[in-house]
């Protein structure tokens, strides 16, 4: 298999992971969006690594995936500490930043 | 022996800096008040010594003594020395200050007696500090130096009129004399700059061989000796600037003696007189100084002789008085000037004095509250009398020579409308002091009552408020002095009788009028040569008439006093209303405080009026419409900021997408 296919299912993933981010209410599905589109991009590092034969790639690829599990851990323990203040998780009720 | 007359005139210099400075830093002692005073007037009296031992060595040596450090060093050379410059002129004039300040001094002893001991010790800072001021600025070898005592001595004037700061009006005046010698000041400052500009240096003996090897550019010239004359006029009360000093004779007497009669006011003539060569240059220069020196002679003689303040009477004698001086200078004759300098300094200050000595018996200034003084107070009386005859220059006493000197140079110069101003005004001096003389020591005595509260009509009298019946002016006063100490010669209260001051004050009173006596005689027999070495003899063009008709002017005057105040032959009613408009105009002054108030209020206050409207309304508002910009710039602009997350992702993702199209496009 050429390389195509594997940048055409990782833009498709990256792509149902921006439509989830823009479009859930839930901050919890706006990060599962963020987490597909990280793995998006980790499919696009290690398809162009086998490609090239370059294995910086592959070793990138481990480093956002650390990357990913610490967000993931962070943003999710900041949603619960938000609701507890708030008690409630909707993205556009959480809207303190508002000018 | 030279070095020795420079090291003494150092010596006289710096003692009172010495008491001014122990007496400024160890306020315990300023605080004790009485021991504080006399070690200012030990300080004073070891000045006196020094500075007449350092005459007799310069009046007899053949050159001044230079001696100098460095000050203001620029690129290798000084620009500027400090120090003194011994000479004949310089230690003479050291013996007149240090002379009147240590009487002054040792008076002030007896005359403030009443004041509490803390105001006390800081009036003898102050006179310390004058003392050193004065003799820095008759020493001075440059104009730098010069001008910084010319200020200093200012200061000490500003806080000496105001020693009663509680009074409103002394304040107020003390205010008064310095803004307005300040403004001649600030003129003496251009000229300074301007003259070191054109000549390289402010030392005034190299100005001196400047100026006698041609090596001055006349050009512009004029101008800066017309400025020097500007700070002149200030410091000598010329006119229109004469109008502090008889305000500031809201300060206590002996200050008014020391200061506003004897030393400080004769601080223009003085620099006149130093820098007579730059004058000399510059003859239409002179010929200004001369006509407003007579000018200002008349007019202060002429409201001098409608005053019933007896520190009024004497203020515009001074006045007079250093119009003389300066139409002497005017005339190209500064060693006239200066022999008056000498002689009014003795006898101005006998005078104020003496006026202290009444005003401390009787507890007012006003004429109308004293007479019949003469057979209560005959010491006083005398001496006082010996300063009339001086002031109106009889001979034999003090100001004579002196006067006619002047009037000699005068006339010498062929400057006849001066002469003539100046003639008048021997024949109203002569007038307005007997006057005081006969309205004080001779005649009834006043009212017991009038006495008795005689002391607020004093104090109210400065506010204008021409003290009419003593109850109204005695409430005036009590709710004016939070203090009661700070009336002048508030004891009056307890001894309601007129009587001889205490020694501490007939010994300075004495000596000053021995001291004139003496140079009267002395100068009267042809001794003039002493007391001014440096003065080329002038009287020889003078005309054989004009020394009898001065004196007879001078005698034509006391007559019509003795006529109209003694006599009563001429009923002073009658006088008054002869000279009706000259009169009225001169109970108000000419209006000139009036026409200053009128530029103050006019230009001064509409100035100020233009600039706030600029400041409140152009400055302002540029910057009040900008903030109002920055403001709405802000509220438009918060509307982006929503708050949903999902709007900064399609702000990032629009931004992503102008990048890309920009790497695509352009690079």
């Amino acid at each position: 298999m050429g390389l195509q296919p594997y940048l055409i299912l990782s833009a498709v993933i990256f792509c149902i992971g921006l439509f989830g981010v823009t479009t859930r209410r839930n901050t919890i599905g706006i990060l599962l969006g963020i987490e597909l589109m990280m793995n998006a991009v980790n499919i696009n590092l290690v398809a162009f690594a086998r490609y090239t034969a370059n294995a910086a790639g592959m070793v990138f690829t481990v480093f956002t995936i650390c990357i990913t599990v610490t967000e993931a851990a962070l943003g999710l323990a900041i949603v619960i500490l938000l609701f507890r203040v708030r008690r409630t998780v909707m993205a556009d009720h959480l809207d303190l930043l508002k000018g | 022996m030279m070095a020795n007359s420079g090291t003494l005139a150092l010596t006289a210099w710096l003692l009172p800096a010495f008491s001014f400075l122990v007496l400024a830093i160890v306020f315990p002692l300023r605080r004790l008040g009485r021991p504080a005073a006399w070690f200012s007037v030990l300080c004073a009296a070891g000045a006196f010594a020094s500075a007449v031992m350092a005459w007799r060595i310069q009046s007899v040596a053949a050159h001044p003594v230079h001696l100098v450090w460095p000050w203001l060093p620029s690129g290798g050379k000084t620009i500027a020395d400090v120090g003194v410059l011994v000479d004949a002129q310089s230690t003479i004039m050291l013996c007149l200050v240090s002379l009147v300040a240590l009487l002054v001094q040792f008076y002030s002893l007896g005359y403030l007696h009443d004041e509490p001991a803390p105001a006390f010790g800081r009036y003898y800072a102050y006179q310390s500090l004058f003392a050193f001021s004065m003799m820095g600025l008759a020493l001075a070898p440059n104009l730098l130096q010069l001008f910084m005592c010319w200020e200093l001595v200012g200061l000490c004037s500003y806080l000496l009129i105001g020693f009663w700061y509680q009074r409103p009006s002394a304040a107020r005046a003390a205010v008064k004399a310095f803004w307005i010698t300040k403004a001649g000041d600030v003129g003496m400052l251009v000229g300074i700059v301007m003259l070191f500009r054109a000549a390289g240096t402010f030392d005034i003996t190299e100005l001196h061989s400047l100026a006698a090897t041609n090596a001055l550019p006349l050009a512009g010239l004029s101008i800066i000796t017309f400025c020097l004359y500007l700070g002149a006029m200030g410091k000598s009360a010329q006119f229109p600037f004469h109008v502090w000093l008889p305000d500031a004779m809201e300060g206590p007497t002996p200050v008014s003696a020391l200061i506003h009669a004897a030393t400080m006011v004769t601080a223009g003539v003085y620099l006149l007189v130093r820098t007579d060569f730059l004058f000399a240059l510059t003859p239409n220069v002179l010929l200004v100084v001369a006509w407003i020196g007579a000018f200002t002679a008349l007019l202060a003689a002429v409201l001098a002789c409608v005053q019933d303040d007896i520190k009024r009477v004497l203020a515009y004698s001074t006045v007079s008085q250093l119009g003389y001086m300066m139409t002497a200078i005017g005339a190209g004759v500064a060693s006239a000037g200066f022999l008056h300098l000498l002689t009014h300094g003795l006898f101005k200050a006998l005078l104020f004095l003496g006026a202290g000595a009444i005003i401390h018996a009787v507890g007012s200034n006003d004429l109308p509250n004293m007479g019949g003084l003469a057979r209560r107070m005959p010491q006083t009386a005398t001496v006082f009398i010996v300063g009339t005859l001086s002031l109106a220059g009889i001979p034999i006493f003090g100001g004579y020579v002196s006067k006619e000197e002047i009037l000699g140079a005068v006339w010498g110069a062929h400057l006849t409308g001066p002469f003539l101003l100046l003639m008048l005004v021997a024949g109203l001096t002569a007038f307005y002091m007997f006057r005081v003389v006969f309205l004080a020591f001779f005649g009834a005595p006043a009212p017991a009552a009038q006495v008795t509260h005689a002391h607020a009509a004093h104090a109210s009298h400065a506010h204008g408020v021409h003290a009419t019946t003593a109850g109204t002016a005695a409430r005036v006063a009590h709710t004016d002095l939070h203090n009661e100490t700070v009336v002048e010669g508030a004891h009056v209260n307890e001894t309601p009788h007129a009587h001889e001051p205490p020694a501490t004050m007939l010994l300075p009173l004495w000596v000053l009028a021995i001291g004139t006596m003496a140079v009267g005689v002395y100068t009267t027999f042809g001794g003039r040569v002493l007391l001014d070495p440096a003065g080329a003899p002038t009287a020889e063009g003078a005309p054989g008439w004009l020394t009898p008709s001065a004196v007879g002017v001078a005698a034509a005057g006391i007559l019509l006093a003795w006529a109209t105040y003694q006599t009563r032959t001429i009923n002073p009613v009658t006088l008054a209303n002869a000279f009706g408009p000259i009169r009225a105009a001169a109970l108000r002054k000419f209006w000139i405080d009036d026409v200053f108030e009128g530029l103050y209020g006019i230009v001064l206050l509409g100035f100020s009026r233009i600039v706030g409207w600029i400041d409140r309304y152009l400055v302002d508002g540029v910057l009040n419409v900008l903030s109002d910009w920055t403001v709405q710039a802000g509220d438009e602009l918060r509307g982006i900021q929503t708050g949903k997350p999902q709007d900064y992702v399609y702000g990032i993702g629009a931004g992503v997408l102008v990048l890309i199209l920009l790497m695509r496009l352009v690079f």
